[in-house]
């Protein structure tokens, strides 16, 4: 538009690494994209020396190593350390798998501020079925070691039907090991959740009789744990504010260089995504067309761009929109005044008949064959 | 929570306290989290080093900013970071 004055965005402030597909675990609730498995190559060290230095010149300061597994990465050290110099705080979202003391050790005296360990539930049994791995009693005396050399201790846990009963167990298990934060995310759809949804989706029942345990144990162990709950969308009658508005505080950078505003955007059509190894992270987040596509309200046709909430929410969660109203330009239609509202309560009724149906399809693990064969 | 007037205060050791050339701001990192504090706060956490008690934070802010009833305010604020976990007594 001619005469428009083009305001510069706000600098990113999070960003995501992710190192790698490559992971030994198969949750079916994963977040990496379906066809994983056709992104076959990795930036190499110095791409991701580069990436860090450039996001933290703008502004970048929490850093993620996430993946697929980070620990994966031979170079992981090497880049935990020029993250350190940069000064980010750098946090590593790991499985706890393949994780030794003496890797433990070494990342912290390269600078690593924290390790977050996934545990699947509370039972090994649960737990090594979720995972796909046999990696129970390895994860908490992971757990155990991560408290010994200083971290603070952050637990994760997916909430999801085949667990969410565990949930005064697992509460008691992060007492246990002594975790300083415990993160208790209940599974968002996407990925690998959106197609075994059926098998995952709790009721409203479930989920707020585990809500009101997951609250009461919130305030007996005020002042030691903080507890970070993230909430079931689909329960919920207004969207989540996505990624505290696109292009405005998050940047993920996917195994292969893609620049992604969130990192289930991969798969929206025609955001052309851009690739760190083409661009710099300043070009990508200032000028690429997929950062700025949904940037601010321009973009939203009705209900949003009347709402007296499009400001608060932004629309909720593209990705969203996309997967279950097949236009990413939609309302989000977690969102009651979403014409689309009603395919939020055909998910939840078809999850409750496949509960009760004798012959339940079993879950799709996240691995290559099963990428292969789905994409 | 309250603090404590005998203890000396320090700052958590799973927490950091960092000034943010980008947001011209100190703030404290955390798992997953930040927080942007103003000039008067970073200067109260500066100097929770372990080695001072709230006594002994007030006198010294009085002292630099030549100034004096500091006390509420700095109690108050130490207050919501002990809540926090930003700063710690032992």
């Amino acid at each position: 538009m001619a005469g428009l004055i083009k305001t510069k965005p706000t600098p990113p402030r999070w960003l995501l690494a992710e190192l790698t597909y490559a992971c030994p675990l198969q949750c079916p609730y994963c977040s990496n994209p379906i066809d994983y498995a056709n992104y076959k190559t990795e930036l190499d060290t110095e791409d991701w020396l580069r990436v860090l230095t450039q996001a933290r010149k703008m502004g970048a300061v929490q850093l993620g190593f996430s993946g697929g597994e980070p620990l994966t990465r031979k170079d992981l050290p090497e880049l935990v350390k020029h993250a350190r110099e940069l000064g980010y705080y750098s946090n590593l979202i790991t499985s706890g798998y393949g994780l030794t003391e003496e890797k433990i050790i070494q990342l912290k005296e390269a600078g690593l501020d924290h390790i977050q360990v996934s545990i699947q539930a509370s039972s090994q049994e649960l737990n090594d079925h979720i995972a796909g791995t046999a990696s129970f009693t390895h994860k908490k005396e992971v757990a155990h070691l991560v408290k010994k050399h200083g971290y603070p201790m952050v637990l994760c846990v997916v909430i999801h039907r085949e667990n969410i009963h565990q949930m005064p167990e697992i509460l008691a298990m992060a007492e246990e090991l002594g975790a300083d934060y415990l993160e208790l995310a209940n599974t968002q759809y996407y990925g690998w959740a959106h197609i075994n949804r059926n098998l995952l989706l709790p009721t409203q029942a479930q989920f707020e009789k585990a809500e009101a345990i997951a609250q009461a144990f919130k305030e007996k162990v005020a002042g030691k744990m903080k507890i970070y709950y993230v909430v079931p969308d689909f329960y919920e009658d207004r969207p989540k504010a996505c990624m505290n508005g696109w292009g405005t505080t998050f940047l993920t950078i996917a195994p292969d260089g893609v620049a992604l505003p969130c990192h289930s955007a991969r798969e929206l059509p025609g955001l052309e995504c851009p690739n760190v190894k083409d661009y710099s992270i300043e070009e990508i987040w200032n000028e690429s067309k997929a950062f700025s596509y949904f940037r601010g309200i321009e973009w939203m046709k009705e209900p949003c761009s009347s709402c007296d909430e499009k400001e608060k929410d932004f629309g909720g969660c593209h990705c969203q929109a996309y997967l279950l109203t097949g236009d990413m330009h939609n309302a989000d239609p977690v969102c009651s005044k979403s014409p689309h509202h009603g395919v939020i309560q055909d998910a939840i009724d078809a999850a409750a008949q496949s509960a009760l149906s004798t012959n339940e399809k079993p879950l799709v693990f996240r691995n290559s064959k099963n990428s292969k064969l789905l994409s | 929570m309250t603090i404590n007037a005998e203890q000396p205060i320090h700052f958590s050791r799973t927490h950091r306290l960092q000034w943010e050339e980008a947001q011209q701001k100190n703030v404290i990192l955390y798992p997953e989290g930040m927080v942007e504090l103003n000039q008067s706060s970073a200067e109260i956490l500066k100097l929770c080093d372990g080695t001072r008690t709230l006594a002994q934070i007030v006198s010294t802010l009085e002292t630099t900013f030549n100034t004096s009833g500091l006390t509420n305010d700095i109690t108050a604020f130490l207050e919501v970071a002990i809540q926090n976990g930003w700063i710690n007594q032992n």
